[in-house]
C-alpha cells in the first residue's frame, strides 16, 4: 500500500499542473480542482485503513537517494500523528474549494492560477508531514512558504503585500535557524557513525545522547522555527496579519493547517531527538504555552476584525496544544494531537462560516453586523455551532481534546493546568460575545438593514440580493463538518486509537512514564 | 453506599430516556420549517414517552430489594487513553430515578403548557427543539455514571439554558442575559473541571463507583479541595452566592423556560451534585461548613432582594435563589440533611413551577406585562390561575398541610441540629428566611391578585388596553396538576420517612438530628414567623391602595435590595471593568509592543526601514535573489561540515 502515500504527494501536483492550464475557463478550473481534491480525499481514506496503529513507528515508508554526497534522501513515511494531519488536510481542501466557488478574485487573477497554487500547497503540506528525512523536512518546510506567499500576496486584501512578506520572512528566518541545527545534528552523526546522514530514525539514536549543552543549542534552533510556525506567544504577530489579509480559503489553510507543522515538529523532532533538552526547557515552554492561552483569549476578546479574531483564538488554542505536548503524559499528548486535528476542523468550520458572513456583508469588521439571525437563521445557527466547538462544549469534537490535554497535564503540571483552565471561561466570553454582537439585537449594518426592509428598500441592490440564508452549496460545504464535529464529540475513540500508540512511542523516546498508571487506575 | 449491579430487564433500555428527547430535538432542528405543523406535538410526545418509560423503570425498581436498586448501564467507552477510561454509561439508582420522574414529569406538563403559551410565536418548533435538548441533557446530567458524563450534561443544560434565555434574540437584554448566564456557569464549571482533574490524579478514574468506593485514598486536603471545587460548580449552576446574579436576568426567557429550567430542574443541579457526592462531603466537616455558609448567605440574599422587586418573574427568581439556598444548607448538614434537601427540591419543583406557570398565565392575559404595580385585583379575571397560584403560595411560605411546610420545616429543624454554634446560627438564619419569604410572597399575592385593579386606566407598552383573561385549558391543566402536588406532595413524600427510605441506597440513612430546639417547637416557630411575615405584608400593602409608579424616596435597605445588594456593581467593578481595560491595554501592547519589536528588528536587520519597505513591494526579483542567497548559504554550510 506504499503507493497510496506516493499518490497523495503526486495527485495534487498533477492537479495543479492541469488546473494551471485552465486559466481561461474559471468554471472548468474549479471543477477539475475539486475533482482532484476529492481524489486526494479518497486516497487519504485509503491511507487511514492502510495504517496499522499498533505497527511500526514509521509506516508505508518509501524513498530514493536525492543528494548522496550528504546522505540526503527523498524519504517518506507516516506515523499516527502525520496520518491524522494528512487526513484533515485532504478533508479541508475540497471544502475550501467549495466554499470559495463564487468568491471574486482581485482584478486580473484567474481561478486557475489560484486553485493551482492551493493544490501545490496541499501537496507540499502533505509532504512536510510525510517527510522522514530531516533535510527533506527542512526543504519542504521552506518550500511550503512559496505557494502561500503567492496566495496571500496575490489574492489577498488591501495590505496583502505587507502580510505576505512578513509571513515569508518570519517563517523563513525560523527555518534557517532550524537548518543550522539540522546541520549540527548531521555533523554529530558524521562524527559518530563515520558517515553523515539526515535520516530521522538514525539521527534520533545519535543525537539523543549528545551532551546537554549541544543538545540545548540544537533544540533551540528547531524550537524557534516551530514556535514561530505554531505560533507561540511572543512569536505570533505574523499570524493575525496573514489571517486578516488572506482570502478566506487561504485563511483556512494558514490558520487551520499550516501552523500545525509547528506542533507536529515539536512532537516528531524536538521530543525524540532532544529528550533531555526537552525536559530541561519544558518549564519555560510551558510558561509560553499558558501565556498563549490567556493572552490569545484576551486579545481575541478585544478584536474588531473577525479574521484577526480567528488568529488570536488559534493562538490561544496553540497554547493548549503546547501545554499538552510538554506535560509529558500520554493523555495530554493524545489530547494535543487530537487538538491539532480538532482545531483544524472546528476553526476551519468557524472560518468558513465567517467567510459566508463576509460574502454577504462585504466587510470583516464585527461592528458592521448586528441582528443577523433575523435574516439568516441557519447561518446564525452555524456560527453558533462552530463557536460552541471552538469553546469546547462537550458533545463537540474539541471538548475531547481540551479535556484530555487538561486532565492529562494536571498530574505533572497542576499549576499551569489550572491557569490554562481559566482559558475555558475566556473562550465562552469571546465566542458568545462575537455571536451576540453579530447575530442578536436589532438589525444593524447597511447591507443587512437594506435586506430586511424587503424588496424595493434603499440600498445597494447587488448586496441586497446577497443577503439571504445559506444556499445549497454552502449547506453542502458545512454539512460534513457538522457531522464530523458531532461524531467525534460523541465517539472519538477511532481517532484516539490511531494517535495513542504514536504518542506512547514518542514519550518512550523522551524516557518518561505516565504518573497515573493503568495498574493504579483499574 | 450500595454497589451497582449490571442492569437487566427494561432497565437495560435506559438509554431511551436520553435518546427520545434528543431524537425529537434532532428531527425538529434538521427538519426545519417542514415540521412547523406538528413539531410541538412531536416534542410533547417524546417527553411523555420518556416520562412513561421513567415511570415503568421506577416501578420495576420498587419491585427490587434495596440492595439491587443501584444499577449500571454500560453503553460505550467515550474516551479511553491508557489509564484514563471515561465510560459513557448510566447509573440507575433511587436518586437518579427520582430526578428522572421530576424532569420528565414537570417537563411534560411544561411542554403541554408551552403549546398554548407559545402559540403565537413563529419559531415555536425551534422552541420545542431547545426544550427537548434541555430535557435530554438534564437527564444525562442526573443519569451519567461518572463525573465526566455529569459534566457533559452539566454543560449541555447550560447550552439549552443559553439558547432559551436568549429566545427573544432581537431584545439586547435577552441576548446579554443569555451570555451572562453561560459565562457565570462556566466560572462554576471551572471548579467542577478541576475537581475532576484531582480525582483522576489520585485514583486514575472519574467514575462514581471508583471514586466513591476509594474516597479513603484522598488526603484530607484533597477532599477539602474537591468538595469546595464541586461547591463552586454548584454555585454557578444553582445561582448561589457569589454567582447568583445571572439567574434573575435569566427571566428574560419565555416563562415556561423560567418554570422548567430556572426553577424546577436545572438550577437544582447543584443540590444534586452535592447530594450525589455525599461520600466525599461526609469526609470533610470543613467542606460541609462552607456549603452551609453559602446556603445560609444565599437564602437571606434571595429573600431580601425579593422584597424590593416589582417584576413578577424576578421576585420569583430571587425566591428560587433563596429556596435553593435552603436546599444547599440542607445538603451541607451532611447525613442529617441530604434527603431533606432532595425532598425540598421535589416539593419546590412542584410549587415553584406552578407559581411560574401562574405568572406566565397572568402575563399572557395582560399583554405580557410583568410589572406587578400595573396589576391588582386579577383574581376575578383569572380564577383558576388565582386558586392554583394561591395553593402554590401557601406551599412556598410553609403553611401546614401544604407541601413546603413538610420540607422546609424539616430543614429548619435539622439546621438547629447542627453541632454547637452552627445550630443556633444556621437555624436562626433559616427561621428568619421563613419570615421574609412569607413577607415578599404575600406582597406579591396582594399586588397581583388582590386589592383594587390599577391597570384599568393604563395601556401596555405596545399601546393596547389591558383585557385580562383566563388562559386556555392546555395552560390551566398543567397548573392544576402542579397545584395538586403543591398541596399533597409534602405530606406524601415525608410521611413514614417514605422518600428518605427510598433514597437510602444512594444517600445513606437519614440520621436523626437532635437540635437545641425540639422539632415540635421549631414547627410552631416556623409557622408563627411565617404568619407574622405575611401579616406584616398585609398591614403594609393590603390596607391602602398602592401607587402605580414605584416610590423613589425610600430607605437605604430598599435601595440596596433594588440594586441586587450591589452584586452586579461588584462584579462590574471587580471583573468586567478591569477586564475591559486589560484587554484594551493588551491589544495596544500587541500592536505597538510585540509587533513593533518584530518590525523594528526586521528594519534594523535590513539596515533601514526604507529597505524593509522596498522588500514589502514584493518584487519577485528580490525574492528570487533571497532564495538564491539562501540556497548558497545552505550548500556552503553543508560543504563546510562535510569537509571539515
Amino acid at each position: 500500500m506504499t503507493w497510496v502515500l506516493i499518490a497523495l504527494l503526486v495527485v495534487p501536483l498533477v492537479g495543479a499542473l492541469v488546473v494551471a492550464f485552465l486559466r481561461k475557463d474559471d468554471r472548468k478550473a474549479k471543477l477539475v480542482a475539486l475533482a482532484f481534491s476529492l481524489v486526494e480525499l479518497v486516497l487519504a481514506g485509503l491511507l487511514w485503513f492502510a495504517y496499522d496503529p499498533d505497527g511500526d513507528r514509521l509506516q508505508l515508508a518509501a524513498g530514493v537517494d536525492w543528494i548522496p554526497a550528504f546522505g540526503v534522501r527523498l524519504q517518506f513515511g507516516i506515523d499516527g500523528i502525520a496520518l491524522v494531519m494528512i487526513a484533515v488536510i485532504a478533508l479541508l481542501i475540497p471544502l475550501v474549494i467549495g466554499a470559495g466557488w463564487t468568491e471574486k478574485l482581485p482584478a486580473g487573477r484567474s481561478q486557475g492560477g489560484y486553485l493551482a497554487l492551493i493544490l501545490v500547497q496541499e501537496a507540499v503540506t502533505v509532504a512536510v508531514f510525510a517527510a522522514t528525512d530531516v533535510f527533506l523536512f527542512y526543504v519542504l518546510f521552506e518550500v511550503m512558504l512559496i505557494p502561500m506567499y503567492f496566495l496571500i500576496g496575490g489574492y489577498g486584501g488591501a495590505r496583502r503585500q505587507y502580510a505576505a512578506v512578513k509571513f515569508f520572512l518570519y517563517s523563513f528566518l525560523g527555518g534557517l535557524i532550524m537548518l543550522a541545527s539540522a546541520i549540527g545534528a548531521y555533523a554529530m552523526a558524521s562524527d559518530e557513525l563515520g558517515k553523515g546522514t539526515f535520516d530521522w530514525a538514525t539521527l534520533v539514536t545519535v543525537v539523543r545522547d549528545a551532551d546537554p549543552t549541544t543538545q540545548t543549542w540544537l533544540f533551540l534552533g528547531f524550537f524557534l522555527a516551530f514556535a514561530i510556525k505554531a505560533p507561540l506567544v511572543p512569536f505570533h504577530t505574523w499570524l493575525p496579519d496573514a489571517a486578516a489579509e488572506a482570502p478566506i480559503g487561504v485563511t483556512v489553510i494558514v490558520v487551520g493547517i499550516l501552523d500545525k507543522v509547528g506542533t507536529f515538529g515539536m512532537l516528531r523532532y524536538l521530543l525524540p531527538m532532544f529528550p533531555e533538552a526537552s525536559k530541561n526547557l519544558a518549564p519555560y515552554i510551558l510558561v509560553l504555552a499558558v501565556a498563549g492561552v490567556l493572552y490569545g483569549s484576551l486579545l481575541a476578546t478585544g478584536q474588531r476584525d473577525m479574521k484577526r479574531f480567528l488568529a488570536y483564538v488559534s493562538i490561544a488554542h496553540f497554547g493548549f496544544i503546547a501545554l499538552g505536548i510538554f506535560a509529558f503524559t500520554s493523555q495530554a499528548g493524545v489530547g494535543s494531537v487530537s487538538y491539532m486535528l480538532n482545531h483544524s476542523i472546528s476553526t476551519g468550520m468557524l472560518i468558513l462560516v465567517i467567510g459566508m458572513v463576509i460574502a454577504r456583508g462585504g466587510s470583516s469588521q464585527i461592528s458592521d453586523y448586528g441582528g443577523m439571525s433575523k435574516v439568516a437563521p441557519l447561518l446564525a445557527g452555524m456560527l453558533l455551532l462552530s463557536g460552541l466547538t471552538t469553546l469546547s462544549l462537550p458533545g463537540t469534537n474539541s471538548f475531547v481534546s481540551e479535556f484530555l490535554v487538561l486532565i492529562g497535564s494536571f498530574p505533572t503540571q497542576p499549576v499551569y493546568t489550572v491557569l490554562a483552565t481559566i482559558g475555558m471561561v475566556l473562550a465562552a466570553l469571546y465566542v458568545l460575545w462575537l455571536y451576540q454582537r453579530m447575530m442578536t439585537g436589532p438589525l444593524r449594518g447597511d447591507a443587512l438593514v437594506g435586506a430586511a426592509a424587503g424588496p424595493g428598500a434603499v440600498g445597494d441592490p447587488e448586496r441586497k440580493t446577497a443577503i439571504g440564508d445559506l444556499n445549497k452549496r454552502e449547506i453542502a460545504v458545512l454539512a460534513p463538518l457538522v457531522v464530523i464535529v458531532l461524531a467525534l464529540g460523541f465517539y472519538p475513540q477511532p481517532v484516539l486509537d490511531v494517535i495513542t500508540p504514536t504518542v506512547g512511542a514518542t514519550l518512550t523516546e523522551v524516557g518518561v512514564t505516565d504518573p497515573v498508571s493503568v495498574q493504579e487506575g483499574k | 453506599m450500595t454497589e451497582p449491579v449490571a442492569a437487566s430487564g427494561i432497565a437495560s433500555l435506559a438509554w431511551l430516556l436520553l435518546a427520545l428527547p434528543a431524537f425529537g430535538a434532532a428531527v425538529l432542528l434538521v427538519g426545519g420549517k417542514r415540521t412547523d405543523k406538528w413539531g410541538h406535538l412531536l416534542g410533547c410526545a417524546t417527553i411523555l414517552g420518556a416520562f412513561g418509560y421513567g415511570l415503568a423503570l421506577f416501578f420495576s425498581t420498587l419491585g427490587l430489594s434495596p440492595e439491587e436498586r443501584v444499577q449500571n448501564v454500560h453503553l460505550f467507552n467515550w474516551i479511553d487513553v491508557n489509564a484514563l477510561t471515561v465510560e459513557f454509561g448510566l447509573r440507575l439508582d433511587p436518586l437518579s430515578l427520582t430526578f428522572v420522574l421530576l424532569i420528565t414529569g414537570v417537563g411534560s406538563l411544561i411542554h403541554i403548557y408551552s403549546i398554548g403559551y407559545m402559540a403565537h410565536e413563529a419559531g415555536r418548533r425551534k422552541f420545542f427543539a431547545y426544550l427537548n435538548l434541555f430535557v435530554s441533557a438534564m437527564l444525562l446530567l442526573v443519569l451519567g455514571n461518572g463525573f465526566v458524563t455529569l459534566y457533559f450534561g452539566w454543560e449541555g443544560v447550560g447550552l439549552a439554558s443559553y439558547l432559551l434565555i436568549g429566545w427573544y434574540q432581537h431584545k439586547p437584554e435577552a441576548a446579554s442575559a443569555a451570555k451572562k448566564a453561560f459565562l457565570m456557569n462556566r466560572v462554576g464549571d471551572l471548579g467542577l473541571a478541576i475537581a475532576i482533574f484531582l480525582m483522576f490524579n489520585r485514583l486514575g478514574s472519574t467514575q462514581y463507583t471508583e471514586v466513591f468506593s476509594r474516597v479513603g485514598e484522598f488526603s484530607s486536603a484533597e477532599v477539602l479541595a474537591i468538595t469546595l471545587l464541586l461547591l463552586l460548580g454548584a454555585c454557578g449552576k444553582s445561582g448561589q452566592f457569589p454567582l447568583q446574579a445571572w439567574l434573575p436576568d435569566a427571566m428574560a426567557g419565555p416563562t415556561p423556560v423560567s418554570a422548567l429550567i430556572h426553577a424546577a430542574t436545572m438550577v437544582t443541579a447543584g443540590v444534586y451534585l452535592i447530594a450525589r457526592s455525599n461520600p466525599l462531603y461526609n469526609l470533610s466537616a470543613d467542606g460541609r461548613l462552607v456549603v452551609m455558609i453559602i446556603g445560609g448567605v444565599t437564602l437571606l440574599i434571595g429573600c431580601i432582594i425579593g422584597c424590593a422587586y416589582d417584576d413578577f418573574k424576578k421576585v420569583l427568581a430571587y425566591s428560587t435563589v433563596s429556596q435553593i439556598g435552603y436546599m444547599i444548607l440542607a445538603v451541607g448538614l451532611g447525613p442529617i440533611g441530604y434527603a431533606l434537601g432532595i425532598m425540598h427540591l421535589l416539593t419546590h419543583g412542584f410549587f415553584k413551577a406552578g407559581l411560574f406557570l401562574g405568572a406566565g398565565s397572568v402575563m399572557h392575559g395582560m399583554n405580557d406585562e410583568g410589572n406587578i404595580r400595573r396589576m391588582g385585583g386579577l383574581y376575578k379575571f383569572l380564577p383558576i390561575t388565582f386558586v392554583t397560584w394561591t395553593l402554590g403560595y401557601l406551599a412556598l411560605i410553609g403553611i401546614p398541610p401544604f407541601a413546603g411546610y413538610f420540607s422546609k420545616d424539616a430543614i429548619i429543624a435539622a439546621a438547629f441540629g447542627a453541632e454547637g454554634w452552627r445550630g443556633y446560627v444556621f437555624g436562626g438564619v433559616a427561621l428568619l428566611g421563613a419570615a421574609l419569604t412569607a413577607f415578599y410572597m404575600t406582597r406579591l399575592l396582594i399586588l397581583v391578585f388582590l386589592g383594587k385593579p390599577r391597570w384599568e386606566e393604563l395601556k401596555s407598552e405596545d399601546g393596547r388596553d389591558y383585557h385580562p383573561h383566563e388562559s386556555p385549558l392546555s395552560m390551566t391543566i398543567p397548573m392544576i396538576i402542579l397545584a395538586v402536588g403543591s398541596v399533597a406532595g409534602g405530606w406524601f413524600l415525608s410521611s413514614g420517612g417514605r422518600l428518605a427510605g427510598w433514597l437510602e441506597p444512594s444517600l445513606g440513612e437519614l440520621q436523626e438530628s437532635h437540635g437545641v430546639l425540639s422539632h415540635g417547637v421549631v414547627g410552631i416557630l416556623t409557622v408563627a414567623l411565617s404568619l407574622l411575615g405575611a401579616g406584616l405584608a398585609f398591614l403594609l400593602f393590603g390596607r391602602r391602595a398602592q401607587p402605580v409608579e414605584r416610590p423613589e424616596r425610600v430607605s437605604f435597605p430598599v435601595r440596596a435590595a433594588r440594586a441586587d445588594l450591589y452584586g452586579n456593581a461588584l462584579n462590574e467593578a471587580l471583573f468586567a471593568r478591569p477586564g475591559t481595560w486589560l484587554t484594551r491595554a493588551l491589544v495596544f501592547l500587541d500592536l505597538k509592543g510585540v509587533d513593533g519589536v518584530v518590525n523594528g528588528t526586521a528594519a534594523l536587520l535590513g539596515g533601514s526601514s526604507g529597505r524593509l519597505r522596498r522588500l514589502q513591494t514584493g518584487f519577485v526579483r528580490s525574492y528570487a535573489l533571497s532564495m538564491l542567497l539562501g540556497s548558497i548559504f545552505v550548500l556552503g554550510a553543508l560543504l563546510v561540515v562535510r569537509f571539515s
